[in-house]
């Protein structure tokens, strides 16, 4: 399943950070601590919680985390500070940042990491940041588009203003 | 801001929650000057603000009240009875109150529910009829802007329809009507204090799913529409200045002043010729109890003894599990079916009210199934696929008879930010309530059988809990030696003191409250325009 422009739309609305349909994707980090870097990390982030069916990962990833952050500076600190974090641990265990590992290693790394059995916590130990500003981060952002919600069977998820229709209809034939 | 008093006031309200907020609207509107003191900050009312805060609802990593900051030594109080009482996820202190987390759901009561003790030997009959208030509920859903239809068999009488179209009914609640059906049991719409279509500048729902605790689309009635409305009108409401306690005249019959204080550590004297308190059904009797006074020993407004007693409450009853269909379930955050059949109380005084609501919100949604997990990828999506899309399930609120040893009273030790001792609950359940418990888990457990449901889980007498409904704290009654007010909701003591909340409610019924505290708010209101 493909995620659009739509979806990027939807999941800002989503986290308080849209006001409308009309809001410009730039796709260039603005001033601020979440820069390339951290746009790249969250991307790699991306490429292991996503299910595999979901396409158009990295183009979603940059612009919807790049507008996410615009004007929330201390949710940008969050960010740019949890992608420090997990940069240490890979550094000190694979020689590497994040962002450069393969996919597949990316994906062990983390779990070695326990962010998969971590508490999301904003003010939380290392992995309980990782798991609250990228990991749930990313995952917030794709169940509460239609798109996301489409690969779990709802149409209208959680978070999203999908109207008062869906709710009336039974399930495709 | 300026958190000045004003210098002459006709009504001083305290508490900008629906009834304050009403009651501020309709006296502006009568041409008075009102204050309106409230202890909580005026939210920004911008759909980020809201956004961000229902981002906070759905992930995990806030506790529950963070959505709307509640907690801390502000709100600090004790839970002392057999049931443990979660004190501020059932309330919200800032402009637009509690029903800023609330559901929306607004009934009007039952006719024997004003004579319940009179039909049942229950309770305490009120010392007004459903005649008195019919047209004041129809003034409430005016205001409350409520979307509903005539099609409840079991409903009280009406002269006009409700202000608003019903919410069409969901795809689940399509197959409870099928096995209801079977049952003999009859369903029908549900009145929701949320637009289902656009009014004035407030949109109509759009279904962002997550109505309590934050609607940001404002489709949702809160009481910020009135609270804001009346300021528009000159009302001036003073956030962030939480009364402190209220002073009376040497004779004892009348409130001079409210005296609140400020962030800035200040205390200012409000006086005003009218005093309203709406504060809640916790925060009044406590603000009343802290009153105390060499003529008023046991607190303000208290000669009866019974200010801070029969704190009554709603019983959530339920009983889900699923089917091996889809239920279409968490599409919106609201319900559009019930069944009022048994709620009436069997004239034994055996139970209480029932009242059935069958949820289109049942089982976990996949966003916080994701958000929840310990696997991602593919993983992830094979679980919530599992487990998303056949949940379903029937809740009721169930009547609890009000006891004298239920209260809220001032802690004997620990205090508030002010220093003043902070309320402690004291909360039990009784075989009154455990019949109608279980009578409603019967009924619940007979409609899931008859769809074929894998039966799961039931909340039941042992692990029920309250439905965050405040009631009978500072009752109402015609005997000043039974009852704090009196149907004019003025206080027997203290003439020129008007209460307007659940916390007059004699009993409570199973209908959720607030249809009926803007209703006897609006009536407060004609009572102490009267009196000007
Ligand atoms: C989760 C939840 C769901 C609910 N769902 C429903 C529902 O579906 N239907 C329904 O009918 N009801 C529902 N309710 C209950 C409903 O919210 C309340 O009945 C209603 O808000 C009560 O209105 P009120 O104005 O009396 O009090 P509140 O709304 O509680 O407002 C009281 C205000 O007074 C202020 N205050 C308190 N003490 C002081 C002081 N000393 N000085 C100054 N200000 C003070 C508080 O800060 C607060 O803002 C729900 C409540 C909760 C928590
Ligand atoms: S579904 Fe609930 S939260 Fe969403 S717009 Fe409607 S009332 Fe508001």
């Amino acid at each position: 399943m493909e995620l659009t422009r739509r979806d990027v739309l939807a999941a800002l609305a989503a986290s308080g950070a849209a006001a409308g349909a009309g809001i410009a994707l730039s796709g260039e980090p603005g001033e601020g601590p979440v820069g390339e870097h951290e746009v790249d990390t969250l991307v790699a982030v991306g490429n292991v919680v996503y299910p595999g069916e979901v396409e158009g990962i990295e183009e979603f990833v940059r612009q919807y985390s790049i507008e996410r952050v615009r004007g929330r500076p201390e949710y940008a600190e969050g960010v740019a500070d949890a992608v420090a974090a997990l940069d240490e641990y890979t550094r000190s265990w694979e020689d590497a940042e994040f962002a450069a590992l393969e996919t597949e290693l990316a994906d062990r790394t983390l779990s070695g990491f326990d962010v998969d059995v971590a508490d999301p916590d904003p003010d939380g130990s290392d992995r309980e940041r990782v798991r609250y500003y990228l990991v749930n981060e990313l995952l917030y952002a794709l169940f509460s588009t239609p798109t996301g919600g489409e690969l779990a069977g709802i149409e209208n998820p959680q978070g999203h203003p999908g109207g008062t229709t869906s709710y009336q209809r039974g399930p495709p034939e | 801001m300026n958190r000045e008093p004003s210098p002459r006031a006709d009504v001083c309200i305290v508490g900008a929650g629906p009834a304050g907020g009403l009651m501020a609207d309709r006296l502006a509107a009568a041409g008075h000057d009102v204050v309106v003191l409230e202890a909580g900050p005026r939210f920004d009312a911008d759909r980020d603000d809201r956004e961000r805060r229902m981002e906070r609802a759905i992930r995990p990593g806030h506790g529950p009240d963070s959505v709307w900051d509640m907690g801390g030594d502000r709100d600090a109080y004790e839970s002392t009875g057999d049931r443990y009482y979660p004190l501020n996820a059932a309330r919200v202190k800032g402009v637009g109150g509690s029903t800023l987390h609330w559901q929306g759901m607004v009934m009007r009561l039952h006719e024997r529910d004003f004579r319940l003790e009179s039909a049942t030997g229950v309770g305490a009959d009120w010392p007004l009829d459903y005649d008195d208030l019919q047209s004041y509920y129809a003034g409430a859903e005016d205001e409350l802007g409520v979307a509903g239809a005539s099609d409840n068999p079991f409903a009280p009488p009406r002269d006009e329809p409700h202000p608003q179209p019903a919410f069409e009914p969901s795809y689940s609640d399509s197959l409870f009507a099928e096995a209801c059906e079977a049952l003999g049991v009859t369903t029908h719409s549900v009145p929701n204090a949320r637009l289902s279509e656009g009014r004035e500048d407030r949109s109509a729902c759009v279904g962002y799913g997550t109505c309590q605790p934050v609607c940001p689309s404002g489709a949702k009635y809160d009481a910020t529409v009135h609270v804001e409305r009346a300021a528009d009108a000159g009302v001036r409401v003073v956030d962030r200045a939480p009364v402190q306690r209220l002073e009376h005249d040497d004779s004892g019959e009348h409130v001079t002043a409210a005296v609140y204080a400020t962030p800035s550590g200040e205390h200012h004297r409000q006086t005003a010729r009218e005093f309203v308190l709406a504060a809640g059904g916790v925060e009044n009797p406590r603000l009343l109890l802290l009153s105390e006074s060499e003529q008023y020993p046991d607190g303000l407004a208290n000669s009866s003894g019974l200010v801070g007693r029969y704190f009554t409450e709603h019983l959530f009853a339920g009983v889900g599990g699923t089917l091996e269909e889809p239920t279409r379930q968490n599409h919106v955050g609201f319900n559009t079916t019930e069944s009022h059949q048994f709620y009436d109380q069997p004239a034994d005084g055996s139970r209480g009210a029932i009242k059935l609501e069958f949820l289109n919100y049942a089982g976990p949604s996949p966003v916080e199934m994701a958000l929840g997990g310990d696997d991602w990828g593919d993983e992830m999506l094979d679980r919530i696929r599992a487990n998303y899309g056949t949940h379903i399930a029937v809740g009721a609120l169930v009547e609890q008879r009000p006891r004298e040893e239920n209260r809220i009273r001032l802690h004997p030790e620990r205090t508030d930010d002010h220093g003043n001792p902070v309320p402690e609950v004291v909360w039990s359940l009784s075989d009154y309530e455990r019949r109608g418990i279980e009578r409603a888990n019967e009924i619940q457990r007979d409609i899931l059988d008859e769809l074929g449901a894998d039966v799961e889980w039931t909340v039941g007498p042992e692990n029920t809990g309250p439905a965050y409904h405040h009631m009978g704290t500072t009752r109402m009654g015609d005997d000043p030696a039974e009852s704090v007010v009196d149907a004019r909701l003025r206080t027997h003591d203290l003439s020129n003191l008007t209460i307007a909340s659940s916390s007059v409610f004699p009993t409570g019924g199973a209908m959720n409250p607030t249809l009926t505290i803007a209703a006897l708010a609006l009536k407060a209101a004609d009572h102490v325009d009267e009196r000007l």
